[in-house]
């Protein structure tokens, strides 16, 4: 490797995301909203989650939100919480007690319509399937999935991540050089979420699809059927949810205003370590 | 001053309602309303004409086939064929044929059949497997001839929501497919009346509510403009479900 002559320390200011990424990321925003929101519409349609081939009102369901006369619950195998005001039963804003699953400010549309729900995530839903594949093409191609999403085999020793979660529960992050880079915990959450979650939300809704099932029947084989493929649907969308919010977190702890910019204009600030400490 | 908190709150709050608004304005309406064409060329694209839904082994059925929509016609006329064993009912299938035909449960049952254990998959979310025997409506079609002109079959029914008649269509894809059936029985038994007694349609590459109950009438048409409210369906007429139930 040959060595450049240059300024000592890393740059100021780098050309961070790429315009693939940054247009991918920005149309998600959109479709992952729509989706999510559209989503839990279509599960109020009927709040229960079964494992197998088939499952009804009548057959065990190991997730269920329901409400009796006087609170909402949620039951997740033989666990059940008190939800009234939150889930199975909460008031809207004209102030009438509803009996659905999710409430109005989660879902979309805000009242219960399964037609107008289908509609917006059966249309999004191609965005948000396009973008992917379109992503994931790009990335192969210019090897960002390979050289800054892939975690290096040293990054994933038990005492390395054992390390880098500390210093995340501290709130430090990298600076300089350092910050150049996607640390261990950040590939191993991004590259989780673009090759696997993604793509499990994706075919897993395509094996509720009954013409789906039909032209690639090892769908069905590959989720352990229907009911399943369903449930595995909505638990996927709960941790795309709980990966957004860790995200956002670390957006605000990061430095917004640098880690928004970077997103929109490409150009990150690198961070530099605070002046020398003086040490003895 | 503008806090983070309120900028959030704001954003959610110009978001939702925004979301509301769009999903009234009909001019956003046709436009996720193309997607239904896109959904439907795009798993043609995909699926031979042929594909055959998942067809299961008795150990799959569900112990209890789940009804769901009206749960009788609930009318005189209908309680008096029932207690009759609809031996009084009959079949017509009519519009663009060369021979209507008439036919009798007894002379449906005559016919060549198809039995199948196939999965039932409600708009709703839950699915239900079942065995179903019937007639190959193919068969039915080339019995009373096709007209050229034909492009869907549109199924009338014996219950209503309100005022409003049931019914439903399918495009000649579905029609032809070998897995569309009329089927007269559920789980080696005669159809019970939730599921559809005396006769209710299985189209099995699409959603529960285009699995017509109560069958009157089968129709041969060119177009679905001025039957009933134009969209091919109750449910599509009255609360915009989608005409092609695929996905």
């Amino acid at each position: 490797m040959e060595y450049e002559e240059r300024p000592a320390g890393p740059p100021e200011r780098v050309k961070r995301h790429r315009l693939s990424t940054r247009i991918w990321h920005w149309t998600n925003v959109v479709a992952v909203f729509v989706m999510l929101m559209s989503g839990l519409m279509i599960f109020n349609a009927h709040p229960r989650l079964y494992w197998g081939q088939y499952g009804a009102n009548t057959d065990p369901a190991w997730l269920e939100i329901g409400s009796t006369e006087t609170r909402g619950y949620l039951r997740v195998g033989a666990l059940q919480v008190t939800t009234t005001g939150l889930l199975g039963r909460w008031t809207d804003p004209d102030g009438n007690v509803r009996r659905r699953a999710f409430p109005h400010w989660a879902t979309i549309p805000s009242s219960y319509s399964l037609s107008a729900g289908r509609r917006w995530h059966l249309a999004f839903a191609w965005l948000f399937a396009v973008g992917l594949v379109a992503y994931l093409i790009a990335s192969l191609i210019n090897r960002h999935a390979w050289r800054d999403l892939t975690p290096r085999r040293d990054e994933l020793r038990p005492g390395a991540l054992w390390h880098e979660a500390k210093q995340h529960a501290r709130l430090r992050f990298p600076t300089g050089e350092a910050a150049l880079r996607y640390n261990s915990l950040q590939k191993l959450s991004y590259f989780g979420v673009i090759f696997i979650l993604l793509p499990v939300i994706i075919l897993t809704g395509l094996t509720m699809s009954p013409a789906m099932d039909a032209a690639w029947p090892w769908l069905l084989d590959l989720f352990g059927g229907r009911q399943s493929a369903r449930s595995i649907h909505f638990i996927a969308a709960f941790l795309l949810v709980l990966f957004i919010l860790v995200h956002l977190a670390m957006v605000l702890l990061a430095g917004p205003v640098n880690e928004i910019r970077s997103m929109i204009t490409g150009w990150y600030r690198v961070p530099q370590a605070r002046a020398k400490e003086p040490r003895s | 001053m503008i806090t983070r908190r309120h900028l959030l709150v704001g954003a959610a709050g110009l978001l939702l309602p925004g979301c509301d608004r769009l999903n009234r304005s009909d001019t956003f309406r046709d436009g996720l309303r193309a997607f239904e064409t896109l959904n439907l060329k795009a798993q043609r694209l995909i699926t031979s004409r042929t594909a055959l839904a998942r067809e299961y082994s008795p150990e799959d059925i569900s112990p209890y086939f789940r009804p769901n929509g009206n749960v009788t016609p609930g009318t005189d006329e209908y309680r008096l064929m029932a207690e009759g064993g609809f031996a009084s009912w009959r079949l017509t299938v009519d519009g663009l044929v060369r021979r209507p035909l008439s036919l009798s449960v007894a002379e449906l049952v005559d016919m060549p059949r198809r039995s199948q254990i196939t999965r039932h998959d409600c708009v709703e979310g839950w699915s239900a497997i079942g065995k179903w025997t019937g007639v190959p409506l193919a068969r039915l079609l080339d019995l009373a001839g096709l007209g050229e002109r034909a492009r869907y079959i549109v199924f009338h029914c014996m219950d209503r929501f309100g005022a409003r008649p049931y019914y439903e269509s399918i495009d000649l894809v579905d029609a032809y497919h070998p897995q569309t059936i009329l089927a007269y029985g559920l789980n080696d038994r005669r159809l019970p009346i939730p599921n559809g007694a005396p006769l209710r349609l299985r189209v099995e590459r699409q959603l529960g509510y285009k699995h017509a109950k109560y069958l009157a009438r089968i129709e041969a048409v060119a177009s679905l403009e001025g039957i009933y409210g134009g969209r091919g369906g109750y449910w599509e007429d009255s609360n915009d479900y989608e005409w092609y139930a695929g996905i």
